[in-house]
C-alpha cells in the first residue's frame, strides 16, 4: 500500500528538473555589461546600432565578451569593470546625446537558459544597492495652474468678443469675474459656458456688481489630475534617461503618487537634484519699459519691486523684470532640440508647441514685436530666466526658434530643460530608501549565511533525531527550497532581504510538516501497527492536520501582501510562495521517498525512524 | 532518538488557574508598558530621517552629535551600529526642516569632519507617509485577526475559534509588550514578524484542537473527563510541538546570530513569539476551551454540534 503510481514519480521528476533548471542561472553570477539605448522612440534599435557600438569599441582597442540585441537595447559584456567604465566613456562619446549608456550586470548565465526564460531572481534595491523613491504629486497646484490658465482664456475670450469687464481674480479654487452690468454678465456666462465647458458656473450680486464665480468641474479635475501625472512620470522618465540607469523602474501608485527606483545608482545627491528638479516653464513677457528706468531696477534689486512685475535673474546674474501675466506654461511645449539658425548658422533652440500653445504664442507675437520674452524655469518655488530672446515676427504655426548669444552647448542645455523641465505639477520626494552598493553585497551574504546555517542546523537535527526518516525529511526540505527559488526566478519576484529572511522561516516552518508526519508514524508503531500501515497512517492522518495548519499562515502572508509595502510585500510573495511549495514537497516528495525506500518490501520489520 | 516517551499524561488542566494568573501577570505588565511607555516606533512608522554612516577607523559619536546639531538637530539619535566605526543617525522630523535633501546635508557635515566617511544606507520617510504605513500595518493586524477567526470559525466549533484567537492575540500583546518594556524600535518588518508569528502559533492550536477532537471521538476515551481528553491530547502533540518550534527556532536563532543588526530586531520577535507560541496555545487555549465548557457532544455528532454552536453564538 506504500507504492506511488508510476505518474506521481514522474511528476515529482519533471518538478525537481524544472526547480533546477530554473534556478540555475543563480548560480552563474553577473557580468559587467554596457547598455545602450536610444533616447527617443524614432531611433531604432538594429544591427546598425550594433556595428556603431562595436566599432566604437574596437577603436578604443576594448574586445567585449559578447555583444547583443534585443527588443530595446544593445548590451556588451566585459571581463572587468575596468574595461566596462572605459567601453561606457567611449561609446557614449561616439554615439552623442541621443543614446542612454548604461552600466549594468548581466547574469552569466548561458544563452539556452536565457531563451527559454530561466533568469536569476530579480534583486531588489536592498539586496543590490540603488535608491528608492517615492515621489508626490502636488495635484492642488496642477489645479490652481489650470484655473489660472481658464482666467487667462476668459479675459481673451471676453476681449475678442467686446464683452466689458472689471476684473478675473482667483481665490483658492474659484474664480471671479466681475462686471458693471448685468446684461453683460448674461452675455459673458453664454459664451464661457459654452467656451470652456470644464468650469461650473455660477452667479452672485453684490453691491452693485455682478459677479460670475467658476469652479472646475470634477470631472475635469479627475482629468487634469490624471494628465499631470502622466506628464509626471514621463518627464520622470526624460530625466532618468539623463542619468544612465540600466533598469530604471517609473511607475504610478495610487491617484497621485510616483514611485522610482534606480538600481545601482550611487551618486544619489545627483539622482535626487535631477529627478526633484520640481521644476515648471513659464513663458512670460518682459516689462521692456520698466527695465530702462533706472532707479525702478534699484529698487526692484533691493526688493521693491514695481506693481505687475517679478524680478528673475538669468544664469549669468543678468536681472530681468518679468511681468506677472504667464503667456504659456511648460505643459503646452511638446519637443525642443537643439540646432543651427537656418539663416546665420548660430546654434539655435527649435521649440514645438502644442495647438493651443501655437494659438497664444502667434497672437502675442503679433502684439509684441519688438520686445523680449523671458522663458523661466521654476525650481523648488525659485524662478530662473533660462533666455529671454527678442520677438523678431510674428510666429504662428507653433514652431519656435530661439537664437542669437548663444553656443551650441548653451542650445543642447537650453533645449534639455525645456524638453525635461516641463512637470506639470511640482512633486515632493515623500520617502526615500537607498542602500548602498557595499552594504547590498552584504545584505545578500547575510540573508543567504542565516538560510544556510539554519538549514544546516535544521538538517543535522533532523537526522540524529529521526535517522533515515530524518534524511528524507531533509531532503524534502531542500526539495522546497529548490521549488521556492525556482518559483521565485519564474515569477520574477523582487527578492528583498525581508524576502530573504522569508526564505529563512519559511524552511523553518516547513519542517513543520515532516515533523508532524514521523512523530504520527512513531505514534502509530508505538500503538502497535505493523511499519507498513504506520506509515500509511502518518502520512494520512497528518494530511488534514498540515493543511489546516499553513491556511492559517497563509491568511497572514495574504493580509501582508494586500497591506505591506516595498520590503514586507517582498516578504508576504515569499511566505505565501513558500506555504504552497512546503505543503507539495513534505506531503509528495518526503512520501515518495519513503515508498521507493520501503514501499517494495514486503516483509518490513521495522523503519529507521529513531 | 526519542526525547519524549511520557507514559502517562501530563495533568495539565490541574495547574491551569495557576497558568491563567502567570497569563494574566504577563499580560497586565505587557499593557501596562504599553500604556505607559508605549512602543518606540521605527522611522517607517513616525516619519524621518535614518542614516547610517561607515567610518574608516572607529567613529567618535560625540563629534558627530555636535557635527549634526549645527544643523538644528539637537535631539538626534547617533549611535554605534553593529561595530564601532558603523554609525546609525536617526532624526525626528521637524517642521520645515524635514525633507529628503536632509540626508545630503548631514553627510555633507560629517565629511568635513572626516572625509572618508561613506554613506550606506539611507531612509527618509515622510511624516504623511509614515502614517500611512501605520494604518496599513494596523489594518493588516486586523485583517489576519478576522481571517483566522473565519477560518477557525468554519474548521472549528466556536469555542475553539474563540480560544485559538485569545490565545494568539496574547501572544501578539506580549511580543509587542516586550518591545515596549525594551524600547526596542519596532518597524516594518518587526510588524512582518508579529503577524507571521500569528499565522505560525495558530497553527499550534489548531494541531491542539484537531487531537482534543480526535480524542473525543476515539473509543478509547469514551469515559474520560473533559480535563483528561484535554491533558491527553496535549501529550501526545507535546513531543512534536517542541520539535517543530525547536527547528522553526533553530533558523530563526541562525538569523539572530548571523542575520547582522538589519534582521535582529526581526528575528527578536519571532524569538519572542516562538517561545510563547508553545506556551499560550498549550496552556492557555485550551484552559480557555475548558471554561467555556466545551463537552463530547459538540464534537462528536456534527448535528448535535452544529446546534450547540448556534445556542452559544446567540447567548
Amino acid at each position: 500500500m506504500n507504492r506511488y503510481p508510476l505518474w506521481k514519480y514522474l511528476l515529482i521528476l519533471a518538478a525537481v528538473i524544472v526547480g533546477l533548471v530554473y534556478t540555475l542561472p543563480n548560480f552563474y553570477g553577473e557580468v559587467p555589461a554596457v547598455q545602450v539605448s536610444p533616447l527617443r522612440s524614432n531611433l531604432k534599435v538594429d544591427t546598425a546600432l550594433m556595428e556603431r557600438v562595436d566599432d566604437a569599441l574596437k577603436k578604443a582597442g576594448l574586445v567585449p565578451e559578447g555583444l547583443a540585441l534585443d527588443a530595446t537595447s544593445v548590451k556588451a559584456r566585459f571581463p572587468s569593470t575596468e574595461d566596462q567604465l572605459k567601453a561606457k566613456d567611449a561609446v557614449q562619446a561616439a554615439l552623442g546625446d541621443d543614446y542612454v549608456v548604461a552600466l549594468n550586470l548581466l547574469s552569466r548565465s548561458p544563452e539556452w537558459l536565457t531563451s527559454i526564460g530561466a533568469l536569476p531572481m530579480y534583486l531588489g534595491l536592498d539586496l543590490r544597492g540603488g535608491v528608492h523613491f517615492l515621489m508626490q504629486v502636488d495635484m492642488k497646484s496642477a489645479l490652481t495652474k489650470r484655473l489660472d490658465a481658464y482666467g487667462n482664456d476668459i479675459r481673451t475670450l471676453l476681449r475678442d468678443q467686446r464683452i466689458q469687464y472689471s476684473g478675473v481674480s482667483r481665490d483658492g479654487q474659484s474664480l471671479t469675474v466681475r462686471f458693471r452690468e448685468a446684461a453683460l454678465r448674461e452675455r459673458a456666462l453664454a459664451r464661457i459656458a459654452k467656451d470652456i465647458p470644464d468650469l461650473d458656473l455660477k452667479t452672485a450680486e453684490d453691491a452693485g456688481e455682478y459677479r460670475i464665480s467658476a469652479v472646475l468641474k470634477l470631472e475635469a479635475q479627475r482629468r487634469i489630475q490624471e494628465f499631470a501625472l502622466q506628464q509626471n512620470i514621463n518627464t520622470l522618465r526624460n530625466r532618468v534617461n539623463e542619468l544612465g540607469v540600466a533598469e530604471p523602474i517609473i511607475q504610478q501608485q495610487g491617484a497621485d503618487r510616483v514611485v522610482v527606483q534606480l538600481p545601482g545608482v550611487q551618486d544619489t545627491a545627483k539622482a535626487k537634484d535631477i529627478l526633484g528638479r520640481t521644476a515648471t516653464l513659464e513663458v512670460r513677457m518682459v516689462d521692456d519699459e520698466k527695465m530702462l528706468d533706472l532707479a525702478a531696477m534699484q529698487q526692484a534689486k533691493a526688493g521693491q519691486v514695481p506693481f505687475g512685475t517679478e524680478l528673475y535673474y538669468e544664469r549669468n546674474g543678468q536681472p530681468v523684470l518679468v511681468k506677472r501675466q504667464v503667456v504659456l506654461t511648460g505643459e503646452r511645449i511638446n519637443d525642443a532640440q537643439p540646432g543651427f539658425d537656418g539663416q546665420t548658422g548660430e546654434p539655435a533652440v527649435h521649440i514645438n508647441l502644442d495647438g493651443t500653445g501655437a494659438r497664444i504664442f502667434q497672437q502675442y507675437t503679433r502684439e509684441n514685436v519688438g520686445k523680449r520674452m523671458a522663458i523661466l524655469l521654476f525650481e523648488r518655488g525659485k524662478g530662473e530666466v533660462v533666455t529671454a530672446p527678442v520677438i523678431r515676427t510674428e510666429i504662428g504655426g507653433g514652431r519656435v526658434q530661439i537664437s542669437g548669444r548663444m553656443t551650441t552647448q548653451e542650445a543642447r542645455d537650453v533645449s534639455l530643460l525645456l524638453r525635461a523641465g516641463a512637470l506639470a505639477a511640482p512633486m515632493e520626494i515623500v520617502e526615500e530608501r537607498t542602500v548602498g552598493p557595499s552594504l547590498g553585497a552584504e545584505n545578500i551574504q547575510i540573508g543567504f549565511n542565516s538560510a544556510l546555517y539554519g538549514f544546516a542546523a535544521i538538517a543535522v537535527f533532523m537526522i540524529i533525531y529521526y535517522t533515515m526518516v530524518g534524511v528524507f525529511s531533509v531532503v524534502a526540505l531542500a526539495a522546497n527550497v529548490l521549488f521556492l527559488v525556482a518559483l521565485l526566478s519564474m515569477l520574477q519576484a523582487t527578492l528583498t532581504l525581508p524576502g530573504m529572511a522569508g526564505i529563512a522561516l519559511t524552511i523553518g516552518m516547513a519542517i513543520d510538516a515532516n515533523v508532524l508526519i514521523n512523530e504520527r508514524i512513531r505514534e502509530e508503531l508505538r500503538n502497535g501497527n505493523t511499519p507498513h500501515a504506520a506509515i500509511y497512517a502518518g502520512y494520512d492522518r497528518a494530511w488534514g492536520t498540515i493543511l489546516d495548519s499553513n491556511i492559517t499562515t497563509l491568511i497572514a502572508g495574504l493580509a501582508l501582501f494586500a497591506f505591506g509595502s516595498g520590503p514586507v510585500k517582498g516578504f508576504a510573495v515569499v511566505l505565501c510562495l513558500g506555504i504552497l511549495t512546503s505543503i507539495f514537497s513534505a506531503v509528495m516528495v518526503s512520501r515518495a521517498m519513503v515508498n521507493l525506500y520501503y514501499g517494495g518490501r514486503r516483509k518490513l520489520d521495522r523503519i529507521s525512524i529513531g | 532518538m526519542e526525547i519524549f516517551r511520557i507514559k502517562k499524561d501530563i495533568p495539565f488542566m490541574r495547574y491551569a488557574r495557576m497558568f491563567n494568573v502567570i497569563s494574566l501577570i504577563t499580560f497586565f505588565v505587557a499593557v501596562g508598558s504599553l500604556a505607559t511607555k508605549g512602543l518606540n516606533f521605527g522611522v517607517d512608522f513616525t516619519g524621518g530621517t535614518v542614516m547610517e554612516v561607515s567610518y574608516p577607523q572607529p567613529a567618535q559619536l560625540d563629534r558627530i552629535r555636535a557635527s549634526v546639531a549645527t544643523l538644528g538637530f539637537t535631539e538626534a539619535a547617533v549611535q554605534n551600529f553593529g561595530t564601532s566605526r558603523d554609525v546609525l543617525i536617526r532624526l525626528p522630523v521637524k517642521e520645515g526642516v524635514t525633507s529628503a535633501k536632509l540626508s545630503e546635508q548631514v553627510l555633507e557635515v560629517l565629511r568635513k569632519d572626516e572625509a572618508g566617511v561613506e554613506m550606506r544606507r539611507v531612509e527618509f520617510v515622510g511624516p504623511q507617509v509614515g502614517r500611512e504605513l501605520f494604518e496599513s500595518g494596523a489594518l493588516a493586524l486586523l485583517f489576519v485577526c478576522l481571517g483566522i477567526v473565519a477560518y477557525l470559525a468554519l474548521r472549528f466549533e466556536w469555542k475553539f475559534g474563540l480560544a485559538a484567537i485569545i490565545a494568539n492575540l496574547h501572544d501578539v500583546i506580549i511580543i509587542v509588550g516586550v518591545f515596549s518594556i525594551f524600547q526596542w524600535e519596532f518597524s516594518l518588518p518587526v510588524l512582518a514578524a508579529v503577524l507571521a508569528i500569528l499565522g505560525y502559533s495558530v497553527n499550534e492550536s489548531v494541531v491542539v484542537f484537531d487531537r482534543v477532537r480526535e480524542c473525543f471521538r476515539s473509543r478509547k476515551y469514551r469515559h474520560a473527563k473533559v480535563p483528561e481528553v484535554l491533558d491527553a491530547a496535549i501529550t501526545q502533540t507535546m513531543s512534536r510541538t517542541v520539535i517543530t518550534h525547536f527547528s522553526t527556532q533553530l533558523m530563526v536563532l541562525a538569523m539572530l546570530l548571523f542575520g547582522g543588526e538589519t534582521l535582529f530586531h526581526f528575528a527578536l520577535a519571532l524569538t519572542i513569539g516562538i517561545l510563547f507560541g508553545i506556551y499560550s496555545s498549550v496552556l492557555v487555549a485550551s484552559p480557555i476551551v475548558m471554561y467555556l465548557g466545551v463537552s463530547r457532544d459538540d464534537l462528536v455528532r456534527p448535528e448535535a454540534a452544529q446546534k450547540a454552536g448556534e445556542d452559544g453564538a446567540v447567548v
